[in-house]
């Protein structure tokens, strides 16, 4: 906790710089935009009907839907700029609405006073109408900085350091203090914009000038307060010369820690992780060289990234074949495999299991109508999925879509009746499920594999050495320990793999 | 000062102004008097170009309007609104300060003329130049719109019934002040009313307008002894009907 804690004040400039930006851009783009919808009618309709669709599009996927269009544009496609252009979107409905609104309420008497004292239509606006319309248009940039600083958390997944971090991380390890510190962070944040907000509408509507002064004052605080880390991490990479990325999940949070640790071991460069992007995002970031590695599994590889499917060869196989098209088709590159599989498995509470005597996938068919499957946000959406579902023809009674942590917890208060989760998962064990045997093996293998950008391969042979030194020296129980050190013990991802590097390496 | 030939105005198929000549020397004012809808305001706006005429010409100074900046041209006119339309979020002072400063005067200039002016409406400078408009009563407000309109020292000034929303004494007494600022200041006027006894009392010559045309142009006098039909005829019978009445009950001893 103290750990997070330090991080903190850097988290919480990075969300504020991040927020503040994509607010000042929104609001640059969206009072223009609403000046000239005000003027020609005509364009307000669909200039509002594109924003309103923007806006429509949960945060999250349109965050993440950056990540393509900007690496399809061939600029950097994770961090703060698909977190920024997504937010800036976000930001324009309301403040162009209400600047349309604003205008549009200016007393047409007061319009026409305007050109009779000898004002052009530019004067008026300038001197009558937006000042006039001030107090609307300041409304709608309040509703947007709130909504902004709330959807900021999401830019975590898309690679953006940001108060989700907490959020995202904290679900993960089941540390509910740490998405309780994020969440209350961001409404702090959010506050305190919006008192500043107001009390500059306030200042200028009263004329009061020292609130003016000092709301304008306090925003621009914020602003250099925000701009110092974002500035930093906007550049197309950072300082430091290599980046390990990691997908969602404290598994592969510990395993980026583990690369990270062992690269910085044996090379002495400065290694920087990012942490919490999604599936998809991860890959696509390797491939156009944002980040240098990370781990991901061959089945994985294998349906989603070169969506291969039957005949599926055998384990040893498909490695060589995921490792060959990868470097072929991609230009990614398999360095390693660590030596565990962790495969997608269907586990059950052992009382249950017992009970309707259910102790492989053949034997689920009859019972599944009556059950209520709990699954993460990947695996209803993956072809394996669609495979076993066909293979053991199994259709449940219900299937919901939890946050790992809280599909555990689901399933331990029983509000489902099974899961489908990682074999590795620590909380496996610690909640006595029994795992159901895929007897007529529909899943492919999953053995973890680090995978390398082609920049490092070329540039750094010894970082690929360092890092194919780890091949095979992490097997199932380890990699269930680290595991559980994390999510049942409440260590940082970090601090387990202090704990496993600090152990001798195999000779 | 101020020529309009054949001047028509049509919104949609409806002639809100039609074919209208009417001539206003430099130094004169001229009331246009007419029903509600008879085309006054429409007319007035053509003037300054705040509408522009479907047909005919207005020329201003012996130029004609439409070859002119619209901007440019209203700063060489002043105009108080029907409606005054203030500036709510200026001050008294900042709003009659509007045209000279889009004039480019510097600040000190801006700064005594609006004393001027205020001292011209008789409004005490202290007390109202700070404040905003709605804080004012309405016959101050009007006295601010006035100001405003004179504020660039113009040599036309077109009024739209000014004084129509006041009780009749201020509004007597607004007249008396404007009387004596536009004999002070040598102004052209265009003064628009509906009100006879106002238009004998500001108007040097009268201007009738009916239904967007104009019926008869000239003094009170030429009007009351030769009106060409019985619209002009009515405008004088109603205020001495009214005077009539005021008397016979007074007289009768009414309560
Ligand atoms: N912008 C406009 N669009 C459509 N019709 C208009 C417009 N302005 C004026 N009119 C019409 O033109 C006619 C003349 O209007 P105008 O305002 O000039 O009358 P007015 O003599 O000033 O009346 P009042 O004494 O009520 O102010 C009216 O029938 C009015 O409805
Ligand atoms: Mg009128």
């Amino acid at each position: 906790m103290t750990e997070l804690l330090a991080r903190l004040p850097e988290t919480t400039a990075a969300h504020l710089g991040l927020s503040l930006a994509a607010l000042t851009l929104g609001v640059a783009v969206a009072v223009p935009l609403g000046v000239m919808a005000a003027r020609q009618p005509r364009l307000a309709g669909p200039l509002v009907g594109v924003a309103s669709v923007l806006q429509t599009i949960p945060g999250l996927a349109l965050l993440a839907f950056m990540v393509p269009v900007l690496a399809a544009l061939g600029l950097t496609s994770i961090g703060v700029l698909p977190a920024l252009l997504g937010l800036f979107l976000y930001s324009l409905l309301p403040v162009l609405r209400n600047t349309i609104t604003g205008l549009a309420g200016v007393d047409p008497a007061v319009r026409e006073a305007a050109l009779g004292v000898g004002m052009t239509p530019r004067e008026s606006l300038v001197q009558a109408e937006l000042p006039l319309a001030l107090p609307v248009i300041l409304a709608g940039i309040r509703i947007s900085a709130t909504w902004t600083v709330g959807t900021a958390t999401l830019a975590t997944p898309v690679g953006a350091p940001s108060l989700g971090s907490y959020i995202f991380g904290g679900l993960q390890t089941r540390n509910y203090a740490a998405v309780l510190v994020g969440c209350a962070a961001s409404a702090v944040l959010a506050l305190m914009i919006d008192g500043l907000l107001r009390a500059l509408a306030l200042g200028l509507e009263r004329r009061r000038r020292r609130v003016t002064t000092a709301s304008l004052a306090g925003l621009l605080g914020l602003g250099a307060i925000g701009a110092s880390p974002a500035v930093c991490t906007l550049g197309t990479r950072d300082e430091a010369p290599i980046v390990i990325g990691a997908k969602t999940f404290s598994e592969s949070q510990i395993l980026a820690q583990v690369l990270a640790g062992r690269i910085t071991e044996q090379t002495g460069d400065a290694v920087r992780t990012v942490d919490s992007l999604g599936s998809t995002v991860v890959f696509d970031a390797l491939e156009h060289g944002q980040i240098d590695a990370y781990v991901d599994y061959s089945g994985t590889l294998w349906t989603t990234v070169l969506g291969r499917g039957e005949p599926r060869p055998g384990r040893t196989e498909l490695l060589d074949e995921v490792g060959r098209a990868l470097a072929e088709e991609r230009g990614v590159h398999v360095v390693a495999a660590l030596g565990f599989e962790n495969t997608w498995v269907l586990a059950m509470p052992r009382a249950q299991a017992e009970r309707l005597s259910v102790r492989r996938l053949g034997d689920l068919a009859p019972h599944a109508p009556r059950l209520r499957m709990g699954g993460d946000y990947e695996i209803f959406q993956r072809a394996e999925w669609a495979a076993l579902v066909t293979a053991y023809d199994l259709r449940f009674a219900e299937q919901r879509t939890l946050d790992p942590s809280l599909m555990y917890e689901a399933v331990r208060s029983g509000q489902v009746d099974l899961v489908a989760g990682l074999s590795t998962d620590g909380r496996l064990a610690a909640l006595d499920l029994v795992v159901l045997e895929d007897d007529r093996a529909v899943m492919p293998p999953y053995d973890a594999v680090i995978l390398a950008s082609e920049r490092l391969r070329r540039e750094r042979p010894d970082v690929i050495a360092a890092m194919r030194r780890l091949a095979g020296t992490i097997d199932d129980a380890t990699m269930r320990e680290l595991n559980r050190r994390v999510t049942e013990a409440g260590e940082s991802p970090a601090a387990a793999a202090a704990w496993f590097l600090g152990r001798p390496l195999p000779p | 000062m101020i020529r309009l030939i054949d001047v028509t105005r049509r919104f949609g198929d409806r002639l809100a102004v039609d074919r209208v000549s009417l001539d206003v020397a430099e130094g004169e004012s001229l009331v246009l008097i007419g029903g509600s809808g008879s085309g006054k305001t429409t007319t007035c706006k053509m003037i300054n170009r705040l509408v522009e005429p479907s047909a005919g010409r207005v020329l201003v100074d012996g130029q004609d309007v439409a070859h002119q900046s619209g901007p440019r041209l209203r700063r060489r006119i002043g105009y108080v609104f029907q409606r005054l339309g203030l500036f709510p979020h200026m001050t008294v002072a900042e709003n009659i300060g509007v045209t000279p400063r889009l004039l480019g005067w510097d600040a000190d200039r801006v700064r005594v003329r609006v004393r001027e002016l205020l001292e011209l409406v008789e409004l005490d400078a202290d007390a109202v130049a700070e404040r905003r408009p709605d804080s004012l009563s309405g016959g101050q407000a009007q006295r601010v719109a006035v100001a405003r309109a004179l504020a660039a020292a113009p040599p036309v000034l077109l009024m739209d019934e000014p004084f129509g929303a006041l009780d009749p004494l201020t509004r007597e007494r607004l007249q008396g002040s404007f009387e004596r600022i536009r004999r002070e200041l040598r102004l052209t006027v265009v003064f628009v009313t509906h009100d006879m006894i106002e238009a004998m009392r500001l108007g040097d010559r009268i201007a009738v307008m009916s239904d967007g045309r104009l019926v008869q142009v000239g003094t009170a006098r030429q009007l009351y002894e030769a009106p060409v039909d019985a619209t002009v005829r009515e405008l004088f019978a109603a205020p001495r009907r009214q005077a009539r009445l005021i008397e016979s009950r007074l007289e009768r001893g009414a309560p």
